[in-house]
């Protein structure tokens, strides 16, 4: 059935008033992230340089690309195995491990800060000071999104085959699972990866209720001080999370055409 | 969690409980309730107006794939940088305030409004209502055109279809849509903290005041008694889903 006119012509004003609403807050942070201080008229991009001259800023940033990193590598480190092993040597836990995957979902961030902050009392005693021991926290809260991804993969490929035919070629479980299961499965690990990344660098309960400098905290206190520069420095951290938004949901379109059998 | 229940040295209490029922207590829940409801009410509206328009495009068109992407992210988009994006919008100096201003004279930041109840209202439909369009989509896909098609040979016209078909079938996922958007933003916390700087109209806002508070010392158990409360009540909306979502499942083979 094909829409009337006017229904055409509502559905395109209602879609533009849609986009308003969307993208005129971005568009005025790039207004104001342009504007020379002090409200002088003028534009100038000095702002957008102030987040690789500002020592604060730059040191926060590095903080949170590398806590990307590390939770990145950790969650692989963590999950993959655990994965693997459950769905060829014990499927019974399968429901134990979705559920505990699911459960930071539902509990509010700010609740599992509350629960942990004696924990990581103990944490910073140990390990130091750093940002970086934040890795811990990040791990378990990107857990449900990169679980998804990876199940979804996982369940695309026929592990067990594949791992008994590498076992009686005779590979280690290592073997299997590094050189055999995990180029299988490369895309689910790369999209878990883009997401654990884009939700790392946007944290800020974790890191603010902890007290540990990392970008969106040292953003949030730049702002009092120099309003423009931060602005710039948010949008050019969302413009990088988009990018990898984005990016992965072509992946994932590259992947279901590839193999249109699969259910994921 | 059993942090609720002990005070400052330890022992068990029931006494942080009754913390819950302080005024400010009170008045935080009420105003994350009706904070959590209203953006959860006009989210689900709008996004399901916005999901329907979306998939009443053809499938292969650009702007439908767009729109289906980019909620994917906005969905994803809170924290520091919403609040901030805002505060440029519709700010003291935001760029809308005084564009409205020069146009039509009128103040459009008045008193402060955004950094209240009422601007978080605002704000939070910003990822509330991408939320509802990436949950409500697949939904309104699964309407079978010759569904519509067989009512209107069965002489519906477009309104007795949409009441006597359509609705009822999307009612459950709407409904479902409409629990997840309200635990979502209950549990939303950056946005808040940083654009209100006084007052803690929000439960999770009282909360941080509880647990990094310098003035008054020893409220770290009260934040665990708050935190509990969340949980209660994150629990209950997500029971309430599972049911409904049973309910869902038996009608939908």
């Amino acid at each position: 059935m094909t829409p009337s006119r006017s229904f055409r012509i509502a559905r395109a004003v209602l879609l533009l008033v849609f986009a308003a609403y969307f993208f005129v807050p971005l568009l005025a942070m790039f207004d104001f992230s342009t504007q020379v201080r002090g409200s002088a008229p003028g534009r100038t991009w000095d702002n957008w340089t102030f987040m690789f001259r500002d020592e604060d800023l730059r040191s926060s940033i590095v903080a949170s690309l590398l806590l990307a990193l590390l939770t990145v590598v950790l969650m692989i480190a963590l999950l993959v195995p655990t994965m693997v092993w459950v769905r060829l040597r014990v499927p019974r836990a399968k429901k134990l491990i979705e559920f505990l995957c699911l459960l930071p979902l539902t509990i509010p961030a700010l609740v599992i800060v509350v629960g942990i902050g004696n924990v990581y009392s103990w944490v910073t005693y140990l390990l130091g000071d750093s940002a970086l021991v934040l890795t811990f926290a990040y791990v378990v809260l990107v857990l449900p999104y990169s679980f998804r991804a990876i199940d979804a993969s996982l369940s695309a490929i026929d592990a067990t085959t594949l791992s008994e035919a590498a076992r009686s070629l005779g590979a280690g479980w290592f073997t299997v699972v590094v050189r055999v299961i995990m180029p299988n499965i490369s895309g689910g690990i790369l999209g878990a990866a883009f997401i654990s990344v884009a939700l790392v660098l946007g944290e800020y309960v974790f890191a603010s209720l902890l007290r540990f400098d990392t970008l969106p905290v040292a953003m949030a206190a730049l702002y009092k001080s120099n309003g423009p520069a931060a602005m710039a420095a948010a949008l050019a951290s969302m413009l990088l999370v988009s990018a990898l938004l984005v990016g992965l949901t072509f992946l994932s379109r590259d992947r279901h055409r590839r193999n249109p059998g699969a259910s994921s | 969690m059993l942090g609720a229940f002990q005070d400052e040295d330890g022992a068990l209490t029931l006494g942080n409980l009754d913390a819950l029922t302080s005024e400010a207590a009170v008045s935080a829940l009420k105003g994350s309730l009706i904070l959590s409801a209203s953006t959860a009410l006009l989210g689900a509206v709008l996004g399901a107006v916005l999901a329907y328009l979306v998939v009443s495009l053809p499938p292969r068109s650009l702007l439908r794939r767009g729109t289906l992407a980019l909620s994917g992210v906005l969905a994803q988009f809170g924290g520091v940088v919403l609040a901030f994006a805002w505060i440029a919008t519709i700010g003291q100096v935001g760029i809308v305030t005084q564009l409205v201003s020069d146009l039509f004279g009128a103040d459009l930041y008045g008193s402060g409004w955004l950094f209240g109840l009422p601007g978080l209202v605002v704000v939070y439909c910003y990822f509330q209502i991408p939320l509802m369009v990436i949950v409500l989509a697949p939904a309104f896909e699964g309407l079978r055109p010759q569904w519509r098609e067989a009512a209107v040979n069965l002489g519906a016209s477009t309104w007795s279809y949409w009441r006597h078909v359509a609705i009822p079938l999307l009612t459950p996922a709407f409904l479902g849509a409409l629990l997840l958007l309200f635990a979502n933003a209950f549990a939303a916390y950056a946005t808040a903290a940083v654009l209100v700087s006084q007052g803690q109209p929000i439960v999770p806002l009282l909360i941080r005041q509880a647990i990094t508070s310098e003035v008054i010392l020893g409220q770290a158990n009260v934040g665990f008694a708050l935190a509990l409360e969340m949980i209660v009540v994150v629990t209950v909306v997500m029971v309430a889903y599972s049911l409904l979502l049973r309910r869902t499942s038996r009608w939908m083979r």
